[in-house]
């Protein structure tokens, strides 16, 4: 496990790790920070082979929450958990290598600034990273675990499904783990292959106990990411990796929280309703512009951002009002999260739909690596579904 | 700087070998000359016994035969004892010198856990509560380690401690309302039979998953070390929980983060009908400990007193040094694993026979206090009729007690109550009050 993530980091990033290797001298973080972004440009080469099945657009600059610093979303990471670890004296973030700052920069600087008790690196063990996480939180610390892919998250199934989900359930509240949030860089990232791409959320969707939560851009995560670790249940975040540096915009610096369990439309539309979340948020944007201009067709384009416990009563207010549905995700199709949706939505607005729910996902293979072009469920995919649905 | 030196000279020796293949590439032989004329400065009359590893991996010596290193499953690591099996107390210095009161209290712990046990066993096998496991011959492990910690200290079980909680003070009720899944019950009924929990005795909730409070302990002894107030964890296991993945990662995690954490291993010779023959081939789970640099002790856990010294002398280290202990504490399982087995059908009567009756935690402590006048036939009568009769109020009190409130099921799965369980609840209110007489809901609180 340890050998295929390292190989793939030094394939992949070596680039922004030697950068990051430079500077890490310096512990000035955050301005320093800002200035180590060489990689993070979208003109280089290795970006744009990574960014070809989508382009991010950055959401308007949010003015509510203070000053804004341009980051991507590694940094806004980075910024929430500075955010916590300076207002929270209990919190703790540890996981593999995350103590010279991460195989993918989110805990750069954090270390030096709040002492080696409090960012640290654990043995190569995922089991073990999320159940030191569950007893660190049941002792009433905070705990920030990170497992380096959502690829190597399984091993700490059993720590997740049957332990984190049912603590407080089990003991009649006596104990409780909700001060966990477990991290972990997620989707794919045009070369992962098997282990350094998958989209894992619906295998814990079918878990009372825990939330799952997936941001689409930077200031969707660091106020989701900061919810999660304030939230008082054990959260699972999932970070798109693909965006931790092609996706650059103005996040505020200060402490904020974006709700969990609460869909965002991001576009308004009466026609047909795009549900998705992560970076198939940027490919449905894209869609839902296509389908205006080549079809006519006016799309309501809707990030769920929480997947669990997700928001129904968004999503059905949606489809009630254009009367068909339109679900996408990376992950494989069959037990995919799509399906939970579909169904709900079936039975809630069944005298609603005009036509059949469309779900655009992964093929129901493991996620393969020179043939990820044909496998991810791209624009084109998702725009000849919204024809046949229109055409229906 | 030894680091660098010795890479060169790597590099030299390197070149010594590739200098004899033939057709190199110009380019790599004027590399190849390039080092070795930066080697030539260092070459000394090279004597390789001054040699030495430099591998960050681990601090060692070279050898220069070659010598597997050989398990000592033999002559294991010693157990460790304090008082004979006729309760006689062997080395002095050992003496623990504890006053009759706490002896007194120990024994009277240990005893009434048996009686409880006993009575529980019984009424499952009834079908008055639906599971149960007793904690036969495993008493005195339970008894001398709690009475070697403090209140504060946090403790994780697997669900052969129940001795624990009985020391703390865990009233006799709140154990019948958890087996009976009661309306007094801490844990809102949800879980089987014998799954404790306290928050006030600082007994963290036994889940059926083996094992899985390892990794845990050591994360909230890592959380108490950063509070600084003096707090300890104690981790409970059985040597058949020890084969989990979940082990390993609490040992080494405990370790190299240097928690302030006791593990607590019952070795009572059985994982339900698995021997331990067929659970490992090392010297059981305390050879384990070095390996992962951490100290370890082997206890025979017949002996309360023993297993008292070495869990108190591990809490003060613990705390003290931040580090981990291993105490492994030899045993025997006299029962059945639970009330779903019937350990007769792999182990033979004889060997139960021998523990129960020649060795056994509860009868040498007797003996113990009986050379010393603190406890004579009498006592030991009333103390059984009382106990029987503590235990069976306690008991009779449980089983009249209405079962929880159904709405309970629901509530706790989050620290919120969920819009989509909210519907889920209704719908079941809907449901039973329009089918109400095919669910029991008079045994129900409402």
């Amino acid at each position: 496990m340890a050998a295929a993530a390292r190989f793939f980091i030094r394939g992949a990033n070596s680039k922004i790790s030697i950068s990051g290797v430079g500077t890490g001298g310096q512990s000035s973080f955050g301005a320093a920070l800002l200035k180590l972004s060489p990689g993070c440009s979208p003109s280089s080469k290795t970006q744009r082979r990574h960014a070809a099945h989508f382009t991010f657009q950055p959401d308007p600059v949010p003015t509510e929450y203070g000053s804004t610093q341009k980051m991507n979303l590694f940094q806004s990471i980075t910024s929430a958990l500075d955010n916590t670890l300076a207002t929270d004296p209990t919190a703790v973030i540890f996981g593999e290598d995350v103590a010279f700052g991460g195989v993918f920069r989110c805990t750069v600087g954090l270390r030096d600034k709040y002492g080696k008790d409090r960012v640290f690196n654990t043995p190569l063990c995922e089991q073990g990273i999320v159940g030191f996480g569950i007893g660190a939180a049941v002792a009433g610390a905070t705990a920030i675990a990170e497992i380096q892919f959502a690829d190597y998250i399984f091993p700490a199934f059993d720590q997740i499904v049957n332990e984190a989900a049912k603590y407080r359930y089990r003991s009649g509240n006596l104990f409780d783990c909700g001060n966990l949030t477990i991290r972990a860089p997620w989707g794919c990232v045009g070369h992962g292959s098997l282990y350094h791409s998958q989209s894992p959320e619906a295998f814990f969707a079918h878990c009372p106990g825990i939330k799952i939560v997936i941001p689409r851009s930077p200031v969707q995560a660091k106020g989701l990411l900061l919810s999660c670790i304030a939230d008082k249940n054990p959260c699972i975040f999932f970070e798109p990796k693909i965006l931790y540096r092609a996706a650059v915009e103005q996040v505020p610096v200060e402490s904020y929280t974006i709700p969990l369990s609460q869909a965002e439309i991001l576009q308004e539309g009466s026609d047909v309703t795009l549900v998705t979340w992560g970076t198939q948020i940027h490919v449905l944007k894209e869609v839902a512009n296509m389908a205006q201009e080549k079809l006519g067709v006016s799309c309501e384009v809707i990030d769920l951002r929480t997947i669990l416990p997700w928001d129904t009563e968004t999503v059905c207010k949606s489809v009630v009002k254009t009367g068909r549905l339109l679900i996408s995700h990376e992950a494989p199709i069959t037990g995919g999260f799509a399906a939970e949706i579909s169904s709900t939505v079936q039975e809630e607005c069944f005298l609603n739909l005009e036509a059949p729910i469309s779900r655009v996902c992964g093929y129901d293979t493991p996620f393969p690596h020179i043939f990820e072009p044909f496998y991810i469920p791209d624009k084109w995919k998702c725009f000849d579904a919204i024809r046949r649905m229109i055409n229906y | 700087m030894a680091a660098v030196s010795s890479m060169s000279r790597i590099y030299g020796l390197c070149f010594h070998a590739v200098r004899q293949t033939a057709g190199l590439k110009a380019s790599r032989l004027l590399q190849h000359r390039a080092f070795r004329v930066s080697t030539t400065h260092q070459q000394q009359p090279f004597d390789s016994s001054l040699e030495k590893p430099q591998f960050p991996g681990a601090s060692a010596e070279f050898v220069d035969q070659l010598e597997f290193i050989q398990p000592n499953v033999i002559s294991g690591i010693p157990v460790y004892r304090v008082m004979d099996r006729q309760g006689n107390i062997i080395n002095p210095s050992q003496d623990p010198q504890l006053s009759k009161e706490t002896v007194l209290n120990f024994y009277q712990k240990m005893t009434l856990l048996n009686t409880m046990d006993r009575i529980l066993y019984e009424s499952q096998r009834q079908g008055r509560i639906s599971f149960y496991m007793t904690n036969y011959g495993e008493e005195g492990t339970h008894i001398g380690s709690a009475a070697a910690l403090e209140l504060s200290d946090m403790v994780f079980g697997q669900y052969r401690e129940a001795g624990v909680l009985m020391y703390r003070g865990f009233p006799l009720d709140f154990f019948m309302a958890q087996c009976y899944a009661n309306a007094d019950d801490l844990g809102k009924g949800r879980q089987m039979p014998v799954h404790y929990g306290s928050r006030d005795l600082n007994f963290v909730t036994i889940s059926s998953p083996l094992a899985t409070q390892i990794p845990q302990a050591a994360g909230a002894a890592y959380a108490f070390k950063r509070e600084n107030m003096n707090r300890a964890v104690i981790c409970y296991f059985g040597e058949g929980a020890a084969s989990e993945g979940d082990a390993h990662a609490g040992f080494n995690f405990s370790a190299t983060l240097e928690c302030p954490l006791i593990f607590f291993c019952r070795n009572n010779g059985y994982a339900i009908s698995t021997p331990t023959n067929e659970q490992y081939r090392g010297d059981g789970i305390a050879a384990r400990g070095p390996g992962y640099g951490m100290l370890s002790i082997r206890v025979d856990g017949n002996d309360v007193f023993a297993v008292y010294n070495a869990t108190k002398e591990a809490r003060r280290r613990a705390v003290a040094e931040n580090q981990p202990f291993l105490i492994e504490a030899m045993t025997y399982r006299i029962g059945h694993h639970s009330t779903s087995d019937d350990s007769s059908a792999y182990r033979s009567v004889d060997e139960v026979n021998y523990w129960d009756k020649q060795d056994h935690p509860i009868s040498r402590l007797r003996h113990y206090m009986t050379a010393r006048s603190w406890w004579s036939e009498d006592d030991e009568r009333s103390w059984r009729k009382q106990s029987r009769k503590t235990v069976m109020e306690a008991f009779e009190r449980a089983e009249r007690r209405l079962k929880p409130n159904p709405e309970l099921l629901f509530t706790d799965v989050y620290n919120e109550m969920t819009p989509n369980l909210n519907k889920q609840r209704e719908s079941l209110w809907r449901h039973v009050q329009q089918y109400k007489e095919h669910y029991p809901l008079d045994l129900y609180d409402k």
